[in-house]
């Protein structure tokens, strides 16, 4: 029985069919989850009790006819989510044995739906990272060649749906952490606009940029997903009271006429030679389809990477300070007063980049150099936004590549920050706009990695980057491809 | 950009960070590194530009100012590293 392979709306399908139960299914995902997590290293935690309970009681629902699309569908989270009892980390030694009193309003809102929970996924710590080499639970390996990286910082959660351990995730993503990883590991990631989906009960890496979304097997899954999580929340001061379309109803399968801009800053010198063959082909695909391309320029692209640099670290030097070793997770033994319990706590607790990006953002905040760096920035954030703006008068989505190259080596990036960061160009622009984008499969290495297209929409236009990438993706096969492992 | 061992010392006490002496050298360089890099935004000329601090446009989010259950004080308290009664028990604040 093929349920690891299903879609969320292919295993629906079995569900009500009843071909299938939920247990059988979670049972499948649990033998799948102990047999290849040893080479992958995608979950922090597995929840079997939880997830045979989660899925009796769907097969409860479904049995009565009360199921819906969602009912038994076994999904995991980024270890970003609070879920109640059971134990939440984000990939720290600061939260090893935190166990959250309360929930993520997007977990809350899918148990509602009947889902079930296989477990906690790995990520770099505190959301901070573009390889998933910087978690305290060790590196996340990429399941297309395990001597690659995912991508991060959701790089447990896009393992995961690669490698059939569930049948769709939940990342975060603050410069590129759900795209970046999708790109790397072939599945659909979503990062809605700003203020789409609630915010609360997902531990803060930068306020102003951290967004929820889904990492699926395919486009219509996003969707699915989208249209559970989306919506006001009285608990997240920054959601918008924007009313959720039904966005599965935006896959039409038409995009003749759709206006798709080429940022001239994205397509530069020096791409990798695959993700430019990739994207060409994407482009002809898209035209015999009967979309339009129109060239667009974005001609602040070049500094995005040092705006998000200063906000990102800025907002988190400020987010992090909570953990002070007070009121929960990881506090000193044996200190010489409260002073010295915060900073042994901090420094006990947290990992390298997380140090290292406290101490940028402390510095840029600092006495004398606020207006220079973290000012300024800001500044140069309206900058980038003005571009989107202004692009979007003249086309209806803008079509990139997600990242320079495909999936790096382990260990390659590390010894040198600022070649990471700017690994992060493409996929940060729109962060800091604040807007929608999506990674859709476009294509695999000469080597035989996955490479994702980007597709960024206007703020609250996710049904028509939904409706473009269905349509890609309907043209094309990438998606159907799977890793052997 | 040079960054100084003293520089790397004084943030790290205002974040609240203890760092060994490689750690200072490393996150010297490294920070220089990088506040090197982010030098280019002075190319840009930002006279009149307002500064966004939220991405969407958003009005103050009020609510009604009635009092809602918490969690409570069991719940809110779980995760202490340490308690006595309903409170966190930390080293002396004030001297």
């Amino acid at each position: 029985m093929d349920t690891l392979d299903q879609s969320i709306h292919g295993l629906h399908r079995k569900l009500k069919a009843k071909e299938v139960s939920s247990v059988e299914a979670t049972r499948a995902m649990l033998s799948r989850i102990e047999a290849v997590d040893p080479q992958i290293g995608s979950f922090i935690t597995v929840t079997p009790e939880q997830a045979l309970a989660d899925a009796a009681a769907a097969d409860r629902r479904i049995a009565a006819g009360r199921m819906d699309v969602l009912t038994g569908i076994p999904l995991a989270l980024k270890d970003i989510f609070l879920t109640e009892g059971i134990r939440t980390t984000c990939g720290s030694r600061i939260l090893s044995n935190f166990v959250p009193p309360y929930s993520a309003t997007s977990w809350e809102k899918l148990k509602e739906r009947g889902v079930v929970l296989l477990g906690k996924l790995n990520q770099d710590e505190f959301a901070m990272g573009s390889s998933n080499e910087s978690s305290a639970f060790g590196t996340v390996r990429n399941p297309w060649d395990t001597t690659r990286i995912p991508g991060g910082s959701s790089g447990g959660s896009a393992a995961a749906v690669a490698a059939r351990q569930a049948t769709a995730t939940l990342g975060t993503d603050t410069g590129g952490s759900i795209r970046q990883p999708a790109s790397h590991c072939g599945c659909v990631g979503l990062k809605p606009t700003y203020g789409r989906v609630s915010r609360y009960g997902v531990i803060a890496y930068a306020s102003s940029l951290d967004q929820v979304g889904p990492l699926t097997r395919d486009v219509t899954d996003s969707a699915i997903m989208l249209g559970a999580l989306a919506g006001h929340d009285p608990k997240d001061s920054t959601s918008v009271a924007t009313p959720v379309p039904d966005y599965t109803a935006a896959l039409t399968g038409d995009i003749k006429g759709l206006r798709i801009g080429l940022p001239r800053e994205y397509f530069i010198a020096g791409l990798d030679p695959d993700v430019q063959a990739s994207m060409d082909q994407a482009i002809q695909t898209c035209r015999s389809l009967g979309a339009e391309f129109v060239d667009i320029s974005l001609p602040h692209t070049d500094y995005a990477v040092a705006t998000y640099y200063l906000i990102a670290t800025a907002e988190a030097s400020s987010n992090l300070a909570r953990y002070d070793g007070v009121r929960f997770g990881y506090r000193a033994e044996g200190v010489t007063g409260l002073l010295d319990m915060y900073t042994k706590s901090r420094s006990h607790g947290f990992g390298a980049e997380v140090k290292r990006r406290i101490m940028l953002g402390t510095y840029a905040l600092s006495s004398g150099y606020y207006d220079a760096y973290y000012v300024k920035a800001q500044k140069v954030r309206t900058l980038i936004m003005q571009d989107f703006i202004r692009a979007f008068e003249g086309v209806d989505v803008i079509l990139t590549p997600v990242a320079p190259t495909p999936a790096f080596k382990i260990g390659e990036k590390v010894d040198d920050p600022l070649q990471m960061y700017l690994s992060d160009i493409f996929t940060i622009p729109v962060n800091l706009a604040g807007t929608c984008a999506l990674s859709v499969p476009a294509g695999f290495s000469s080597g035989g990695l996955p490479i994702g297209l980007q597709l960024i929409g206007k703020p609250f236009g996710e049904e028509t980057i939904l409706r473009a990438a269905h349509a890609f993706e309907q043209a094309t096969e990438w998606h159907t491809r799977k890793a052997v492992i | 950009m040079n960054i100084s061992v003293a520089e790397v010392e004084h943030v790290a006490r205002l974040a609240r960070l203890e760092l060994s002496e490689a750690e200072k050298n490393l996150f010297a360089g490294q920070m220089g590194a990088i506040l090197g890099y982010v030098e280019k935004l002075k190319e840009l000329d930002t006279e009149g530009i307002l500064p966004t601090s939220h991405a969407v446009p958003m009005e103050n989010a009020f609510r009604e100012d009635a009092a809602c259950p918490s969690i409570g004080i069991e719940k809110a308290l779980a995760n202490a590293p340490d308690r006595v009664g309903s409170f966190y028990r930390v080293p002396k604040v004030i001297e």
